[in-house]
């Protein structure tokens, strides 16, 4: 595509239009994504309960989420009259641009990326480093006790789970060979026995898919880990003096990046795009190639997505130093010793000194 | 035309804003400032084709470095005016220092104009073949290992005296042992009695 607008208007334009179409192909269809899957997520949270679920707006209630999006938008923005007036609103802007960023990296299928980085995967921790901010400057802006508390909490806990985090990627990135989230998936094309496809089905690392997908919840303050806004104590944590769209912003950036997290446990542990086992039928039994990996991929978000809505639904919130016991005390070390055990194993591997 | 404009765009910023991080009269607000010269220099790394450092500074200074800078800001109560008060019995040294400092960059600008530095061609002289992370790495643990590793010992030593420092086993806490938790059974946490009627449970 950037080469067709080049050949039309020159090499300069011809890139920044292809690449501002193809941004907009991410990012629109992510923003119906995260409307859909509030919708879900609602579903799933009230059929565990024995409730019904949104069902009046729409048929089944799937408008039920572009009638919420109205409604804030034509709400009115209120700013606190002691609230710092610009990082008030600056704040919901950071985190919903942060949460859109991060897909530049993510390959949706077979060469379908639009930025293919051979540094993808120290992009999405920077960038997944930068979505506390957010956080922490409302809470902060906003000028008002709950928030403030709550803005202390997602500083440390993001910052707790980050580490173990970087520690859980590294025996990935060792085992790829890369630190390219192409290269990442291409690396787990028949990883067991030249058959399944994905990191996660190898002994050595199943116990880093689960500390990862844990993790995961707690870098989006989701529950059991979303403290930041536990209602119970904090009314609605950095949220509770914001309204209207600057709290769909808030909203949509909060979904947006539980998305990116189902989309980087597939990515890296579970085959990306690739299909669960290595069969060339799986490859292109949708129209082609690039369809049927896209397929592959959005199964494996809506699955992990699926997951989230599970423990949300049925896993009571942590205490505060629970959460940190889990990050720092439980996650950590076996992070740790799991880098040491893989790139051990790795090294005897390629010295050619395992039994094997 | 594209890389000329981002550099300005970038060098700008960081000047900008790391004026603003002086400027400033909230600290919360320099904190901020500093955080956005961090990240615009972050830019200029990528720019001279450096990428591996600029997301390592992104991850760690603005990730984790200056949240927690910006943790500890936040909940201080300082009154900078009564801080700056005192400043002016400090004007020697500081004009000494910027003195020098301007002194630097005069001689700076002398020697680029002077030529044949080429500094373009030194910033980032890995071979267009081997990706950045792989160069650095190759150069980590070859030949300066034993720094890398040294450096490493210093980081620890430092972690670990932090806490040592810090740490007093506290005596009138009760901690949560959350093993013995997991590991009680109903049977040793729950009596099934039948008292007859009139008379309490004994225990």
């Amino acid at each position: 595509m950037t080469a067709f607008f080049q050949s039309w208007l020159g090499f300069g334009w011809g890139w920044f239009v292809a690449n501002l179409i193809l941004i907009l192909l991410i990012a629109l269809p992510l923003m119906l994504a995260v409307a859909m899957i509030i919708y879900a997520d609602r579903k799933i949270w009230a059929a565990m309960a024995l409730r019904r679920g949104p069902n009046v707006v729409g048929p089944f209630g799937l408008l039920q989420s572009f009638a919420d999006g109205l409604k804030v938008f034509l709400k009115e923005t209120i700013v606190p009259s002691s609230a710092n007036r610009a990082l008030f609103l600056i704040a919901p802007v950071i985190t919903f641009t942060v949460a859109l960023i991060a897909w530049a990296v993510i390959p949706f299928g077979p060469g379908m990326v639009l930025a293919d980085i051979n540094v993808g995967l120290l992009y999405l921790l920077a960038v997944s480093s930068l979505g506390v901010y957010g956080i922490i400057i409302a809470g902060w802006a906003s000028n008002s006790k709950y928030p403030f508390y709550s803005a202390l909490r997602a500083a440390a806990q993001m910052v707790s789970y980050e580490v173990s985090i970087g520690f859980v990627l590294i025996p990935v990135v060792l085992w790829a060979g890369t630190f390219s989230l192409s290269g990442i998936v291409g690396a787990q094309q028949g990883h067991i026995f030249g058959l399944v496809n994905g990191f996660g089905f190898n002994p050595l690392l199943f116990p880093l898919a689960v500390i990862f997908l844990i993790s995961a919840m707690a870098e989006t303050a989701r529950a059991p880990f979303d403290l930041t806004e536990a209602e119970s104590e904090l009314v609605a944590g950095y949220q509770t003096e914001y309204s209207s769209m600057s709290f769909a912003l808030f909203w949509l950036g909060e979904y947006g990046n539980v998305l990116l997290m189902c989309g980087m446990n597939a990515v890296l542990f579970w085959g990306g795009w690739l299909p669960p086992l290595d069969i060339p039928i799986l490859y292109d039994f949708l129209f082609n190639a690039s369809i049927t990996g896209m397929f592959w991929f959005f199964a494996k978000i809506l699955f992990f997505f699926f997951v989230f809505s599970w423990v949300k639904a049925t896993v009571p919130r942590f205490r505060y130093d629970q959460l940190m016991r889990l990050g720092w005390k439980i996650f950590l070390p076996i992070s740790l010793i799991w880098v040491f055990l893989v790139s051990g194993y790795l090294m005897l591997q390629k010295q050619g000194m395992l039994p094997w | 035309m594209i890389q000329v404009f981002t550099f300005y765009l970038f060098a700008t910023l960081v000047i900008v804003s790391g004026v603003m991080t002086i400027a400033s009269r909230n600290p919360v607000h320099s904190v901020l400032w500093l955080i956005l010269a961090f990240f615009n220099a972050a830019g200029l790394f990528v720019l001279i084709g450096a990428e591996f450092l600029a997301f390592l500074l992104v991850i760690v200074y603005v990730g984790a470095v200056a949240v927690l800078f910006l943790f500890v800001v936040m909940m201080l109560d300082i009154d900078f005016s009564e801080l700056r008060a005192g400043i002016s019995q400090y004007w020697f040294p500081s004009v000494m220092l910027a003195l020098a400092l301007l002194a630097e960059l005069g001689a700076a600008l002398l020697a680029h104009n002077a030529g044949g530095i080429d500094i373009a061609g030194r910033t980032a002289p890995t071979p267009a073949e081997t990706s950045n992370i792989a160069a650095l790495g190759q150069l980590l643990y070859s030949r300066y290992l034993f720094i890398f590793e040294a450096a490493g010992l210093v980081l620890l030593v430092a972690m670990i005296g932090a806490i040592v420092l810090t740490h007093r086993a506290r005596k009138d806490t009760r901690p949560q042992k959350i093993s013995d938790q997991v590991r009680r059974r109903p049977q040793d946490a729950v009596v099934n009695t039948q008292p007859p009627v009139g008379q309490g449970v004994e225990l």
